[in-house]
């Protein structure tokens, strides 16, 4: 069972790299050595919170285009390309292989933003000369961006079951942006009274609470993460992404692949 | 031992908007393949074919009935390990090379780390592909692609292989090829069943042979006593511009072709023929009894229910 998540997990990561996934990174060196060098030169003390703020907020942006688009056609390109023909007809389940694409999907943004992250700090080293004990919770922004992608990914892997790519992409994606709003709309939610008040509520706890995964602001001003808030956004996400896959696995154990 | 019982087996669809009307594209199908058997499952294009195979593969469920393969139920886990299958018209991950994507199938198939690479050189070689093993699939053509389908199918050395339509589109070398292998895996003791609508390849490959039209099972039939099945009539072929008066008075149907005629007459006329021919001086070039063609049962077996003759 493990060696054949693992199979299709290299594969899926397989594919997207050589399908150029990757030279996003390209793109992402050249965003943030060039913003290095602008902000060193026209900023005064706030080089470090503006490399940091438009690095880390790069680093998510270009990992939840990644997760969406390619979490969008794991499960329906394979229907479409009826590659899934000849892995199903192994002794493959059907779980196996959701999972296994969720891993390797996994996989390659957790690659990717290593490779960013080596690129973050060398532009604080750029901009600072020195690295602080506070770049320490650079780390801790990251990790929460990682724990982002595995919903993003497990999300769109959950629509991706039952719905075409395109409407995938934009069911993902709108979640993604309420979920960055979840802070608002519990807030929201906490004011209003009667049935709005109820479904506000319900919608705040459905969606995903990315809110609380973004502190990309705090570790910019330096500012300590606590020790409970990364315990709990680390079941929050594993639970939340189960939760997900669980679904498209349910959907797609029942899926006729005509 | 049967290798393959289907048991009333049966797949409809919803379709509309509203998924009220119901499209059945199998309807119960009972069928049973015996182990070492080639057994070709022909009908025209959207007969059921590859519904079927999908069936079995588990790839749909069916709406009712079930089967058994290799003695054990459609749906055991256990089954895939045993069976090897090529769709139709394959498509596979056209990022990797052929030796990746045998070494990707067979990690999935279970054949151990120690033999992979060895298997998967074998099989590359007995399908023709050893000197393209490491090129993408995107380079290949169709018919390496059908090779390389070929190969994931019995990479495993499965006791089972099932193949759908695995001639189409391939030129007659390719064709040959494959009718080549299917050959090989029967003297392996294999059980092939293969869906066509090729029916030269059914009839010189396949020990049984079931038709299928609109869903529904038309006829099963042994191949040799399909096409060894004598219609009454002899065909006698003879040097001539014309048929002679006298043959043609037995109720001869002659056809002239260069300076050859060919006659079909109803065999008990045969020796008041040859009589005629030898008082004519005529050179007789072959007397040879008509039979059925698998091409005749099939079309037959299309023919509407209402105005088929009844008999498999």
């Amino acid at each position: 069972m493990k060696s054949r998540i693992a199979s299709v997990a290299f594969n899926t990561f397989r594919e997207a790299v050589r399908d150029r996934v990757l030279y996003n990174l390209i793109a992402f060196a050249l965003l943030l050595s060039g913003a290095a060098i602008l902000v060193g030169q026209i900023s005064i003390d706030i080089e470090r919170l503006v490399v940091v703020n438009l690095g880390l907020t790069a680093v998510s942006l270009f990992g939840v285009v990644i997760a969406i688009f390619i979490g969008i056609g794991l499960v329906s390109k394979e229907i479409e390309k009826r590659t899934l023909y000849t892995v199903l007809s192994r002794p493959v389940r059907r779980w196996e292989f959701v999972v296994g694409k969720f891993f390797g999907l996994t996989g390659t943004l957790v690659v990717n933003t290593f490779f960013m992250a080596i690129g973050v700090f060398l532009a604080l080293l750029y901009v600072a000369h020195k690295f602080e004990a506070m770049d320490a919770w650079v780390l801790v922004a990251l990790y929460f961006i990682v724990l982002q992608f595995l919903i993003v990914c497990a999300l769109a892997l959950f629509f991706s079951s039952f719905s075409t790519p395109l409407m995938s992409a934009v069911f993902t994606f709108a979640l993604f942006m309420i979920g960055s709003l979840s802070e608002d709309l519990r807030g929201f939610a906490s004011i209003t009274r009667g049935i709005g008040g109820w479904l506000a509520t319900a919608v705040a706890y459905l969606v995903p609470n990315f809110s609380a995964l973004n502190v990309i602001n705090r570790v910019a001003h330096g500012d300590a993460v606590p020790g409970r808030l990364i315990l709990y956004n680390s079941i929050y996400a594993l639970l939340y992404s189960a939760m997900a896959i669980s679904g498209a696995v349910l959907i797609f154990q029942r899926r006729n692949l005509k | 031992m049967a290798a393959i019982e289907i048991l009333g087996l049966e797949k409809s669809y919803l379709t509309g908007f509203w998924r009220k009307s119901t499209k059945q594209a199998l309807r119960p199908l009972h069928l049973t393949i015996e182990k070492g058997e080639v057994f070709g499952f022909l009908g025209p294009n959207g007969a059921g074919k590859t519904t079927t195979l999908k069936l079995l593969m588990g790839l749909v469920f069916p709406t009712a009935g079930s089967a058994r393969i290799l003695d054990m139920n459609l749906h055991d886990p256990r089954v895939k390990a045993h069976i090897g299958f090529l769709p139709e018209q394959p498509y596979f991950y056209d990022y990797l090379t052929a030796q990746e994507l045998l070494e990707y199938y067979g990690q999935l198939s279970g054949v151990p780390a120690k033999e992979r690479s060895t298997r998967v050189e074998q099989m590359l070689a007995r399908v023709g592909l050893q000197n393209a093993a490491r090129t993408q699939l995107r380079k290949f053509s169709k018919g390496m692609l059908q090779r390389v389908g070929l190969a994931q199918a019995i990479l495993h050395e499965p006791e089972l292989v099932f193949l759908d339509e695995p001639m189409s589109g391939l030129d007659p070398m390719g064709r040959r090829e494959v009718r080549d292998l299917i050959q090989q895996l029967r003297q392996e003791g294999k059980t092939v069943f293969f869906s066509t609508h090729i029916l030269s390849d059914a009839e010189a490959l396949c020990d049984r042979v079931a038709v299928i039209h609109q869903g529904e099972l038309r006829g099963v039939g042994k191949v040799a006593e399909l096409t060894s099945q004598v219609q009454g009539k002899v065909e006698i072929s003879f040097y001539g511009r014309s048929a002679p008066a006298a043959l043609l008075s037995l109720g001869a149907q002659a056809r002239v072709s260069g300076d050859m005629v060919n006659a079909i007459l109803p065999e008990e006329q045969q020796e008041t023929a040859l009589d005629v021919l030898r008082r004519e001086h005529i050179r007789l070039i072959s007397l040879t009894p008509l039979r059925s063609s698998l091409e005749e049962y099939y079309i037959q077996k299309l023919q509407p229910v209402e105005s088929k003759g009844a008999g498999a």
